[in-house]
């Protein structure tokens, strides 16, 4: 059953192959034998999941025509879920149960989607490794010793270990793109604006975005068409009609426009990653698509400006934390300052503390201009690239990762190597674009990513051209070695 | 940054970092002060910041009463609550 | 040395929305704690703000009414500082962008006219509130005010006196009620000025150092606590000190300012714009069409009392300042027909009645319709103005409507020569000598004299005597 596409399962629930009931047991069946070791999940709801399913074998057997009816899924531990712990990987949110869904949540328990459990995080999505989650790291099943990538590393590995069909997750500067790379698997973060934030813990509310994790592309655009939304609670969603990501998969490739920016090959490329990603290119040539060395010239500042913008906006989004209302609070507070310095000093991990410090420290008197106000002049110069390469170009193609995942502990010391890990990825969250990372290869038995950049609400074109891909190739069909 | 400015800055940001971290933490955050300091050298004469990706407008909400009384549930995850308040340290104006 | 005080005032303007600037709680006043705060208002993880439309109107209204800029591109920021009033940590303001620039109001000390510069206005949320009754020692904190609309109305430093000051608060309470944009509940906390204070040597071109005197809420101890601060710079600065800059809170149980102590470090609010709102961006087509509904303002009210009722402009302010008193005044003139009438009535009893039971008009116990009804029986001779004043009080008691209190105490004028001729005669039979002294009196001196018989015939009719017809029955009599 777990071999299926969702498309494919859900057609087997409609023929009575099988109920969402077995499909539900069986994937927590697998979440039993296989989570105590990779740790993907932080929460599992098995008797809620069941629940749920039960009810839409009722709505089945009723003809209900909901499109997500009966099937498993899990999220990130990043979308607040109505009376199941939402613990953003944080010991600050530790016993937090949400009195509300996320929108986000609300679309899929509306869609009929039956959720097996939340996903384990990088805490508050601040990481590439899934190393800082409070609930210990989650392991890539494809190499139990290497990192799935980060923040979503927990939907990566448990769609990689299939033991959910999909996942949510949310990307900031690479957090859906990267693990899925890591974990060979397909994710798909959307423009900024195209999926609703209410809801969903904010790590930088101007580059958060909603995505999906699952094996296919035509599974992600199914998904998606339930993930997006309008959503009046969010100032920032974009009121614009979603279109059926499904109905242009097919699409030829032949003629499609396709730039491979030249500083995306740059010396910190693995050259396994450099040839497999050339390779992928090869094939897009085959299938007639047209390509194109183009630049983006600075792409080398996308990671300094996103290390100013991000920390500035995480550093006032987590003052919420304060062990007034919820969340942790510090043994017998001494007094007020101490009630907010012990509470968050304990509550928070080292890389979030890290970032609220710089973020302070960047929006500070004296500092505000030479870095948050450079960083969005910057940020502006990227977006820039980005207008200048769409004129010539319909998609833009490159690596997701500049290498595959890497040993636990082996980015520890310096903060800056492991934010190089997001260096082909933050500048589509530095310019709202939506990216995908799809599978392209095997290096060392470990996958390999391609990313696709599309124009603002492209979605369905990139899509399109990774559903393409994945008619020619069946990277996206491997398995790691020891899963079955 | 020495880590007398990151305890200027840890107070402003309301976060206890012991004595005993405090050079460490300064390192690594001049770790990564100083990746965010190639931006200095960009010419960004006369560009417009920008502050979101999408150029759109904020939309503005009719002003009607949709929210209703469901202070317990939040109460309930509440660390010390009395009276229908949620309890702190004594406040001092 | 002569010195000279530098006044500039920031008010706190509550909006009279039905829901709060970026929720959908309410912000009715008086609920039980926390029972109007939302998952927004809380702070809850992964809440998101939206703007409240008509707060966005009403700062427009406000500021076309003093003839400001509309920014037409506005942008909210974020105010960080941790405070367990203030959930998320940060206030959402305006700063660079603030919606409403520049504009003035005019004010008026005794004869003087003075205009007073407003430098901006700005929208943000109020925050809640912390209860310092003992809980074990700590204090509790309600947020149902957190998130209420505001207006921040910033003036420049225009204002000498303490006079100057209070006059441009209750100006600015004129405007923003006649607007309806508030409701100027200054009791609960609808408007809130906090004072910047500073003295200087007169003459002297630079500012000196200022202290901010913050939470007043009463005109009546604005102008004191404002006088108090003076007078201590004064003091300071002539016995050699210097005063130093700091935030001094008013106490309105004690009405008196102390020092903040949670304000005495410098602090540092990292604003920057909210990433989770957008900017709000306005037209020319928005911003005539607020132009064109917007209610009439105080200082054109005066003008049109001035015209319409012919009061002189003194009357004319004192009744279109506040705009109860305005409504009350043209509800009873409209019923009652007598504008000067009703303007004496509204500027003498009812007012002084108002002041000695610290109250407004809008909570009197007497109605316009009550007041008409008053002055028509002054003017069709039923009572008489000395009599009226006994029914305005039975009025303010709520003892019943006029002419049932009129009835149940008999006060109907006596008109009747029968009734007065027997008075009359009794005044004088009682008061043999005094009759004898007026009718040796010269005829310059006996007018005079009159007002002694005139007042013992009063008496004897408990004041319900008509005065014309007794002056007239007394003289007709004593002249004999």
């Amino acid at each position: 059953m777990h071999q299926l596409t969702i498309t494919e399962q859900i057609k087997k629930l409609k023929d009575k192959t099988f109920s969402s009931v077995e499909l539900t047991q069986h994937y927590l069946a697998r979440i039993k034998k296989y989570d105590s070791e990779l740790n993907s999940f932080i929460s599992v709801t098995e008797d809620a999941a069941l629940e749920q399913a039960q009810s839409a074998d009722q709505a089945l057997a009723a003809g209900d025509e909901t499109p997500l009816l009966g099937i498993p899924i899990a999220h990130k531990d990043i979308f607040c879920t109505d009376g199941t712990p939402t613990t953003c990987g944080s010991k600050m949110l530790e016993n937090f149960v949400p009195p509300y869904d996320a929108t986000v949540v609300e679309n899929y328990r509306r869609a009929g989607a039956v959720m097996l459990g939340k996903t384990n995080m990088d805490e508050f999505a601040m990481g590439s490794s899934n190393e800082t989650s409070f609930f210990g790291p989650v392991r890539n099943p494809w190499a139990k010793d290497c990192v799935p990538g980060g923040s979503s590393g927990g939907s990566a590995a448990a769609v990689a270990a299939l033991l959910t069909p999909a996942a949510t997750a949310t990307d900031t500067g690479g957090s859906i793109r990267q693990p899925a790379a890591l974990c060979g698997v397909t994710g798909i973060k959307p423009t900024y604006g195209r999926v609703s934030r209410w809801g969903m813990i904010a790590f930088a509310s101007s580059l958060d975005q909603g995505g999906i994790i699952a094996r296919t592309a035509e599974d992600a655009a199914l998904m998606l068409n339930t993930m997006a939304s309008v959503d009046p609670k969010d100032s920032t969603n974009i009121p614009k009609d979603v279109p059926d990501y499904s109905a242009s998969l097919n699409n030829r490739v032949n003629g499609m426009r396709i730039g491979v920016p030249k500083e995306y090959f740059s010396d910190g490329l693995h050259p396994g990653t450099a040839s497999a990603v050339q390779e992928a290119i090869g094939t897009y040539e085959k299938l007639g698509a047209k390509i194109s060395e183009i630049s983006l010239p600075n792409t080398s500042l996308a990671v300094p400006a996103y290390y100013v913008i991000a920390p500035a906006e995480c550093s006032a989004n987590l003052s919420r934390f304060d062990g007034v209302r919820y969340g942790h609070r510090c043994e017998n507070p001494k007094n007020l300052e101490d009630l907010y310095k012990r509470s968050r000093g304990e509550g928070f991990g080292e890389e979030v503390k890290r970032r609220i410090l710089v973020g302070t420290y960047a929006l500070s008197a004296g500092y505000y201009d030479a870095y948050y106000h450079k960083a969005q002049q910057v940020r502006r110069l990227i977006k820039n690239d980005f207008d200048a390469a769409f004129e010539g170009v319909d998609i833009v193609l490159g690596p997701t990762a500049p290498s595959p995942a890497f040993a636990f502990g082996a980015k520890g010391a310096d903060p800056v190597a492991m934010y190089l890990e997001d260096i082909f990825t933050i500048a589509a969250n530095l310019a709202g674009l939506p990216g995908m990372s799809i599978p392209c290869g095997l290096v060392d038995d470990k996958p390999v990513g391609l990313q696709l950049i599309g124009k603002h609400f492209d979605e369905a074109r990139i899509l399109n051209a990774a559903h393409c891909f994945q008619r020619e190739t069946d990277f996206h069909s491997l398995t790691p070695k020891d899963i079955n | 940054m020495e880590p007398s400015d990151i305890q200027n800055i840890a107070h402003l940001a309301r976060i206890d970092i012991n004595a005993s971290v405090a050079e460490e933490t300064a390192t690594s955050i001049n770790d990564v002060l100083k990746l965010v300091d190639q931006l200095k050298s960009v010419d960004t004469e006369g560009v417009t910041p920008m502050a979101h990706p999408l150029d759109a407008i904020q939309r503005l909400r009719a002003d009607e009463v949709s929210e209703h009384d469901v202070r317990d549930k939040f109460l309930g995850i509440a660390p010390e609550t009395e009276d229908g308040l949620y309890l702190v340290p004594k406040v001092i104006d | 040395m002569e010195w000279e005080t530098v006044i500039g005032l920031e008010i706190h303007v509550q909006l009279a929305t039905n829901s709060k600037i970026f929720s959908g709680s309410s912000t009715a006043f008086g609920a039980a704690p926390n029972t109007q705060a939302s998952a927004i208002d809380l702070a809850m993880p992964g809440t998101l703000p939206v703007v409240n439309a008509q707060a966005y109107k009403f700062a427009t209204m406000f500021g076309l009414a003093i003839d400001a800029e509309i920014n037409k591109h506005s942008v909210f920021e974020r105010k960080n500082y941790f405070y367990p009033d203030l959930p998320k940590g940060y206030q959402t303001t305006q700063l660079e962008k603030p919606i409403v620039v520049g504009g003035h109001v005019d004010i008026r000390v005794g004869e003087e006219e003075k205009r007073i510069r407003v430098h901006h206005a700005h929208l943000e949320e109020d925050a809640g509130k912390s209860l310092h009754e003992d809980y074990h020692g700590m204090s509790g904190i309600d947020l149902n005010r957190a998130g209420t609309p505001l207006i921040e109305v910033v003036t420049e430093p225009d204002m000498r006196s303490g006079e100057e000051a209070v006059a441009f608060a209750r100006k600015l309470h004129s405007v923003v009620t006649s607007l309806g944009i508030c409701d100027g509940e200054m009791s609960q906390g609808s408007m809130r000025f906090d004072v910047n204070i500073s003295i200087r040597p007169k003459g002297e071109q630079k500012l000196g150092t200022r202290t901010e005197t913050k939470n007043l809420n009463s005109f009546r101890f604005m102008e004191r606590c404002i006088e108090q601060e003076i007078e201590r710079q004064i003091d300071l600065l002539e016995s050699g000190g210097s005063v130093v800059q700091e935030t001094r809170l008013y106490d309105g149980d004690t009405h008196s300012a102390r020092s903040m102590r949670s304000k005495e470090e410098a602090n540092d609010y990292r604003y920057f714009p909210c990433p989770d709102l957008l900017p709000v961006v306005i037209d020319e087509a928005y911003i005539s069409d607020i132009r064109q509904q917007l209610p009439e303002l105080p200082s054109a009210r005066q003008t049109r009392f001035e015209t319409d009722y012919k009061l002189s402009s003194y009357d004319a302010e004192l009744l279109s300042t506040d705009l109860n008193t305005a409504n009350f005044f043209e509800a009873a003139t409209e019923q009652c027909g007598d504008p000067k009438l009703t303007a004496n009535w509204i500027m003498g009893e009812v007012s002084a009645r108002l002041n000695a039971n610290d109250t407004h008009i809008g909570d009197a116990p007497i109605s316009a319709a009550d007041l008409a009804q008053l002055i028509a029986r002054i003017k069709d001779g039923t009572i008489s103005n000395k009599i009226a004043k006994t029914v305005f009080d039975a009025l303010w008691n709520k003892e019943g409507d006029v002419d049932r209190i009129i009835e149940a105490k008999g006060l109907k004028q006596v008109s009747d020569s029968g009734t007065l001729e027997k008075i009359v005669d009794e005044v004088i039979a009682n008061n043999a000598q005094q009759v004898e002294n007026y009718r040796n009196a010269p005829a310059e001196k006996r007018p005079k004299m009159l007002g002694f018989f005139v007042g013992q015939s009063m008496k004897l009719s408990k004041g319900q005597a008509n005065p014309q017809q007794l002056n007239k029955i007394l003289q007709e009599k004593l002249e004999k």
